[in-house]
């Protein structure tokens, strides 16, 4: 394999699963010229007239779609732990004896490291979308045939709507569809909120399968899947289980140390001056996340502040901020709990959104760059402010991209991270994958103190008078290695070994992943 | 006998480590270790271990470390520990380098509004105790510790008084109740604490025994800076002694009292509404007021309930009371602005300080606001405030 050295100073492949690679040149450098990619026409003639499109089961509509050895299989990840669906699409896919099928998935859970006897056995040649839990550590222990291939969820779209990757068959998990097609993710037994990330799916696929386990009769309405652009519907007897695709409810973090990172950074954003009238911010679902927006909420509310928009991953938490009149609206893309998914069913303001409208870079604009303020995590920062979010400092994959990397763009972009975990530092002198350049990384919020890149000189400025903790990164960096008893030793990584690729938003190659020598 | 074990053995362990040792005839040192963090700190913590055997003087060992990602002074403090399981007449202790970011004094009067409890066998908890700015961080060799770990927990609690940044929080030991408490004082004497806890503080003759014993230690390991007590009042004896008690060395700093103990003591249940104790807790302060020393109130157990907190940091602060123990860092942040002075009382302070010194710089020996003369002890309580708020602030 042939590595080349990009932009970043990161050594990469130029073909990667018998695909030609362009090496990262630089945030905004890559500019690639061409029409987007189109799918094939088809004819009314070729689909009944009665709309209805259900086929008997998944096997036959994988027959009548064609599939052939070496396809191209795509499924969402709207239905996260709980997915059933992705999982018997691949039993069945082996019981027919197909071989070498490229999965994309918008990304994996580890439901699915059910499909790992499926990567060892030539059914599945390699994953494009992420690799979490125990795909990771099989992709890192370099078990799996092909080259794995991370892209962010506005980096899937890009790489769909630009050609680079064509799906065969789309296999669209639906908790409510008719036999049309038309579908929605915010009602039926297994709801999850809504569809985006399966929107390129349905518009680019060769063949477009709806696997729902709730069929109404035309019209399903409001649709979020157009059925115009499905070939089959299928029944099953479920897609998954509830309490693993939404959360009953979502808990804020109950550890200290995380209670005071995420009031770091409410107060940050109200003493920097983010926090003012018409702002918006991204807050996930993670616990510190969480944190963070009802720190932010208490500040709002004191302070008569109210928000423009707030991008979910929603909650209860930001549910509760938009019925409370703290913000006009939340763009959603993708629902954790049962409160954002009754919200977005019943509020009008509560608006669904893709990667294609909030993520995808290949596009006329995207909502992310247009956010006040972003709060992301990482598995590693380094001194430089790089951060990485695919792979921990043991060199083994864990975690999908999201949409962190096309977050980056936001106006101000904040990771909120512990200084270390149990022995781990967090803060590094270089990252062990390089996920995000350190140019698009404003501030780090540790426990131990705020650090503001230094390129940042109008924040530097703004909370000059703060009381705030603000520390160089560089001082942090030291005081945790102090604690954790010296610098960490690197992974041993076969460095001839690409096991998997990290593509940033523009669809270039930001770095590579190595095989780990066990 | 030539196995002995030390350390915390269950998969829901962080940050800690259980080692085996097994003395051999030959083989020289074997180590088998299992580690969370093998790729990033195995080879270091192997190193730590040849160190230690060649320290201790042992040649032939098999080692067995399940490792959930302990620091080293952790390490350290187990395997030490395991030794001296397996050979009590061991001595000898090996003791990580002071942190020199810990090399700050305390004074007897500091302000001392929060105090928080970290159990004395639990060193995850230490590293970012100090972040939560607790006026004071209470390691706890005494009830935190389970029996059969105390000897455990001396280890780990030297260890840290040594090597942990606290950040600037006063460093308390609470030792156990005497007699043992007065063996637990090498363990904590000589290793850079700023106040000793004695809990169950029944006659002022407990807190001259802890001094004698803090004297010699002391002069044994030239420590020349102060040690302060604190004594703690559980029982019904020991408020019928407080004053005594308080005045009982010019080393303490203060007087705390315990409701748990004392409810039981006097064979009640403790309340919110706190009946019960409202007459101990007034002597105690009356006591350590006239002793000159701080009162110190008890823990608010629920950790959920912050109103409640606040609630009872604003009744403790009309009896008199200076401090209250917190058992989870978030208690905190609630009892320092519970404490802290209203705007009205910053106000009045304000103009009281200004007035003196107006009157000082003029010569005057009498200081008034309008009509109202002003002495010193009200000055004094006027300054008081003001300090009270700049630490607040800082």
């Amino acid at each position: 394999m042939k590595l080349v050295k990009n932009a970043a100073g990161r050594l990469v492949p130029t073909v990667v699963n018998g695909v030609k690679q362009v090496p990262y040149k630089g945030v905004a450098k890559y500019k690639p010229k061409g029409n987007k990619y189109g799918s094939p026409i088809r004819s009314c003639a070729d689909y009944p007239d009665d709309g209805n499109k259900v086929v008997k089961n998944i096997r036959e509509a994988l027959i009548k779609a064609g599939l052939k050895d070496g396809m191209t299989i795509s499924t969402h990840h709207h239905l996260r732990n709980g997915d059933v669906v992705t999982n018997l699409l691949f039993d069945t896919i082996k019981s027919m004896g197909i071989k070498n099928i490229r999965w994309f998935p918008s990304a994996s859970f580890p439901v699915h490291s059910h499909l790992i006897k499926y990567l060892e056995d030539g059914t599945i040649h390699h994953i494009e979308g992420s690799m979490n839990g125990p795909l990771g550590r099989f992709t890192s222990l370099g078990k799996m045939k092909g080259t794995g291939v991370l892209r962010s969820h506005g980096g899937r779209y890009q790489a769909v709507q630009d050609g680079e990757v064509h799906i065969d068959i789309a296999v669209i998990a639906a908790p409510t569809a008719d036999p049309f097609g038309n579908a929605t993710g915010d009602r039926g037994p297994a709801a999850c909120g809504l569809l985006g990330f399966a929107l390129a799916d349905s518009q680019y696929a060769d063949r477009v399968i709806v696997a729902t386990d709730n069929l109404v009769p035309f019209p399903c309405t409001p649709w979020q899947i157009q059925g115009n652009n499905v070939d089959y519907v299928v029944e099953v007897p479920t897609l998954g289980d509830p309490s693993k695709i939404v959360s009953g409810t979502t808990q804020v973090t109950k550890s200290p140390d995380r209670l005071l990172i995420a009031e770091y950074i409410a107060r940050f954003l109200d003493e920097s001056g983010i926090m003012k009238d018409g702002f918006s911010f991204q807050a996930g679902a993670g616990g510190t996340n969480l944190a963070f927006a009802v720190y932010l909420k208490e500040l709002m509310k004191k302070k008569g502040i109210k928000a423009r928009f707030i991008r979910g991953g929603s909650t209860k938490y930001l549910v509760e901020m938009l019925e409370e009149g703290l913000t006009d609206y939340i763009l959603d893309g993708q629902t954790f709990d049962l409160e954002g998914v009754r919200s977005m069913r019943e509020n009008p303001n509560h608006i669904n959104t893709s990667p294609f409208t909030s993520y995808n870079y290949h596009g006329k604009g995207n909502f992310a760059s247009m956010l006040d303020a972003v709060v992301l995590g990482a598995t590693e920062v380094d001194i430089n402010f790089n951060a990485n979010v695919v792979s921990h400092s043991d060199g083994y994959l864990l975690h999908g991209i999201g949409g962190w990397q096309n977050c980056l763009f936001g106006k101000t972009t904040i990771l909120a991270i512990p200084s270390f975990r149990d022995r781990i530092p967090v803060i590094v002198d270089e990252v062990t994958t390089l996920v995000g350049p350190g140019e698009l990384i404003d501030v780090i919020v540790t426990e131990r103190g705020i650090a503001i890149n230094p390129k940042r000189k109008d924040l530097l400025k703004a909370v000059r008078n703060s009381s705030l903790p603000i520390r160089p990164i560089e001082e942090i960096y030291e005081e945790i290695n102090q604690i954790c008893g010296g610098k960490p030793a690197k992974p041993k990584v076969n460095k001839k070994k690409v096991v998997a690729i990290i593509k940033w938003v523009d669809g270039t190659v930001i770095d590579s992943v190595y095989q780990v020598e066990e | 006998m030539n196995k002995a074990s030390a350390g915390k053995r269950d998969p829901k362990v962080r940050s800690d480590c259980y080692i085996e040792i097994e003395e051999e005839k030959r083989g020289g040192i074997k180590i088998d270790l299992k580690s969370k963090v093998e790729i990033m700190y195995g080879e270091s913590i192997k190193k730590t271990i040849l160190e230690m055997c060649e320290f201790y003087g042992i040649k032939h060992l098999s080692v067995l470390i399940e490792d959930a990602g302990a620091l080293p002074m952790t390490i350290q403090a187990r395997f030490e520990l395991a030794v001296k399981r397996l050979h009590p007449e061991i001595e000898k202790e090996f003791l990580p380098p002071f942190n020199e970011k810990n090399n700050y004094g305390t004074k007897k009067d500091r302000l001392r509004r929060s105090r928080l409890y970290l159990p004395g066998n639990e060193p995850k908890f230490y590293p970012n105790a100090g972040l939560h700015n607790p006026d004071g961080i209470i390691l706890d060799l005494e009830d935190g510790v389970a029996p059969s770990e105390k000897d455990a927990a001396r280890l780990i609690v030297r260890n840290a008084l040594r090597a942990i940044d606290f950040y600037g929080s006063e460093r308390m030991v609470r030792i156990n109740q005497l007699p043992r408490g007065l063996d637990d004082l090498k363990f904590v004497v000589p290793h850079n604490v700023h106040i000793i806890l004695i809990p169950k503080c029944e006659t002022a003759d407990d807190v001259k025994q802890v001094e004698e014993e803090a004297k010699r230690l002391k002069k044994e390991n030239r420590i020349k800076r102060e040690i302060y007590f604190m004594p703690i009042i559980e029982s019904a004896l020991g408020i019928v002694n407080a004053y005594e008690i308080a005045s009982a060395s010019k080393n303490n700093c203060a007087l705390a009292i315990g409701l748990e103990d004392y409810t039981a003591d006097i064979g009640t249940q403790r309340t919110n509404e706190g009946t019960e104790s409202f007459v101990a807790r007034s002597q105690l302060v009356i006591a350590a007021k006239a002793a000159g020393i701080q009162a110190i109130d008890t823990v608010f157990s629920d950790v959920n309930d912050m109103d409640g907190l606040r609630e009872s940091v604003i009744e403790a602060k009309s009896l008199g009371f200076e401090g209250k123990g917190c058992i989870h860092p978030r208690q905190i942040k609630v009892v320092h602005e519970a404490f802290a002075p209203t705007e009205a009382e910053i106000e009045k302070a304000e103009k009281i300080v200004a007035a003196f010194k107006e009157a000082k710089k003029k010569g005057l020996g009498v200081v008034s606001i309008g009509s109202k003369m002003i002495d010193a002890p009200v000055v004094k309580r006027a300054e008081k405030v003001l300090e009270t708020v700049k630490a607040l602030n800082s």
